[in-house]
């Protein structure tokens, strides 16, 4: 990176350290500081897209719509997360493929279990083996995201379920009064008055979004976690221009380091928010509010 | 090979007992049954081990949060906050590689690298943490009254916390420690994909359902059997722990008593 990098034997002390720390390997360990942070972009809304349509479906009237939304909520909840993350990645991969087999190569007639093996056509491959490295990569990506948003979706709708729930019957008592009919009443009373109930559990849901985080790492993905123990091992001098004992300890305190950081701005971020959406309302919170001001 | 013998080759290997060979073609249901329970005893293992030892640190770290002296209040303060504001799976990699480069200088932190010590020891200060900020908060809701009622009766100091305060404390605590309990058994799981390495393949549930999904590229069947295992300690944990809050109750009307309900906190 630095001119005064060629050589790296000559270097010592701090100016060793500033090459060793910006050599191509380094650059792309903080690249996946990124990569951390557009999981996090994407995951959010998606799981509270699945969270949305998780807790409208657990409230359904029609019986079996809503013992399946009953059924993803409480499922999710009752089995070790990391149980599926392991499962989905391959169940969904293996799903994908599948229906792309049936779709693809209608004529194949050799079972698609064989004893250990899962085949099928190399049409229905996902992704096809010709096709580019960065495709098998963005493939391994969205995998980690659908996973990660079916997993935390289910989280979001237990939350966005009792927060609906809380919305005060009077107020749907007066709806259905002036003759609103069960979707109006919905849409435009339960919807718009659930944010401020759910505010809470979906804060503890993102703190707890970016502590699932490092997970990647078992879904495959180059994130902190692999870059961390990838780097920090020892290094010989025969392949590396610098060469260290194992460092792992080290960069995994960094890692610690960043998560602390990372979840004690959120903390402080959603407080601030909450304090603003609660300005007004007929809650404790805004009770407080009001008296501090007066 | 009949289900019984299966049992009886694989049904303590997760520590070292019976056969050394795990199955490697030919997989029966009764094998995976077999051998995914078998690993459910590293789980309650390292539930029970941590659970029962970080109960009595976080008793402390709540009073010492709660205490006025800056002395007590900070570490607890930031011990709490450490290990609440991490991944968990960080801090077993953060502990591993640190019991690694001390082994290398110390003989004596040889056992810390193996996961039935090191693991244990970052689960049972993860664990306090977390039950630690619970009590802090049962402590702070404790009622007025009966603080005020044994002043009354002439309590006070350490008496006053024992009989009094601490009872009243735990009882507010229980439900959610109660979660914390659930979730904690959740959290074993971590231990092997951490670095701890499985040694001779002794893994806990986890590692074996991985074993047969991989070896037979087939998940649907090893994932589902570990959750039932897990939805049957869950129920066992919610079913122990409500004998104890019946018990903390029992002085109650029946109104007023907290009840126990299912909810965990997910991730660490």
């Amino acid at each position: 990176m630095f001119e005064y990098c060629v050589n790296p034997d000559t270097l010592s002390g701090l100016s060793w350290l500033s090459c060793y720390l910006t050599t191509g390997k380094h650059l792309s360990f903080y690249a996946s500081f990124g990569t951390v942070l557009i999981l996090l972009a994407i995951t959010a809304p998606i799981a509270l897209g699945f969270g949305f349509g998780g807790a409208a479906m657990a409230r359904s009237h029609l019986f079996p719509i809503r013992w399946l939304g009953k059924v993803y909520i409480s499922i999710v909840r009752g089995v070790p997360d990391i149980a599926f993350f392991m499962f989905f990645v391959i169940a969904l991969d293996q799903g994908l493929e599948f229906i792309r087999h049936h779709a693809l190569c209608p004529d194949w007639t050799d079972p698609i279990r064989q004893g250990n093996d899962f085949l099928v056509c190399s049409a229905a491959k996902l992704p096809l083996n010709t096709s580019p490295q960065w495709v098998h990569e963005m493939y391994g990506f969205s995998l980690a995201v659908v996973t990660f948003a079916i997993v935390f979706g289910a989280f979001a709708a237990n939350v966005l379920y009792g927060a609906m729930n809380s919305v005060p019957k009077a107020q749907i008592e007066t709806a259905s009064a002036y003759g609103m009919t069960k979707r109006q009443t919905f849409w435009r009373i339960i919807v718009p008055q659930m944010w401020l109930f759910a505010l809470p559990g979906l804060s503890n849901l993102w703190m707890v979004l970016i502590k699932a985080t490092p997970l990647l790492f078992l879904l495959g993905v180059e994130d902190i976690v692999y870059w961390a123990r990838e780097l920090g091992g020892t290094k010989h001098e025969r392949f590396t221009d610098y060469p260290h004992g194992d460092w792992r300890m080290w960069y995994f305190l960094a890692l610690l380091v960043f998560y602390l950081g990372f979840t004690k701005v959120s903390e402080v971020v959603l407080n601030h928010w909450m304090k603003r959406l609660s300005r007004g309302q007929a809650t404790a919170e805004g009770e407080a509010l009001r008296r501090a001001a007066s | 090979m009949s289900c019984v013998q299966t049992i009886y080759d694989y049904g303590l290997r997760s520590i070292g007992i019976g056969e050394r060979l795990l199955p490697t073609t030919d997989f029966t249901l009764c094998q995976q049954f077999t051998l995914i329970g078998s690993g459910l005893i590293w789980n309650v293992y390292f539930g029970v081990i941590a659970l029962t030892a970080g109960f009595v640190l976080a008793n402390l770290l709540a009073l010492g949060k709660a205490s006025s002296n800056p002395w007590l209040r900070k570490p607890s303060d930031w011990f709490i906050f450490l290990f609440r504001g991490s991944p968990l799976f960080i801090q077993f990699f953060f502990a591993y590689f640190l019991f690694l480069s001390l082994r290398s200088s110390i003989e004596f932190f040889e056992p810390f690298t193996a996961a039935w010590l090191g693991a244990t020891i970052v689960l049972f200060l993860n664990t306090s943490a977390y039950a630690g900020e619970i009590f802090y908060g049962a402590l702070r809701s404790v009622p007025k009254g009966d603080s005020e009622a044994a002043d009354a009766f002439g309590f006070s100091g350490f008496k006053k916390f024992r009989i009094i305060t601490w009872p009243s404390m735990i009882r507010l605590a229980w439900p959610a420690y109660t979660n914390e309990a659930i979730f904690l058994f959740h959290a074993t799981t971590l231990v092997f994909f951490s670095g701890f390495p499985a040694w001779r393949q002794q893994g806990d549930a986890l590692y074996y359902a991985i074993y047969f999904a991989d070896k037979t590229f087939n998940p649907f069947i090893p994932y589902p059997i570990l959750a039932a295992y897990f939805i049957l300690l869950t129920l066992l944990v919610i079913g122990l722990f409500g004998l104890v809050n019946k018990r903390l109750n029992r002085h109650l009307p029946k109104e007023t008593r907290t009840k126990i309900r299912y909810r965990p906190k997910i991730i660490r």
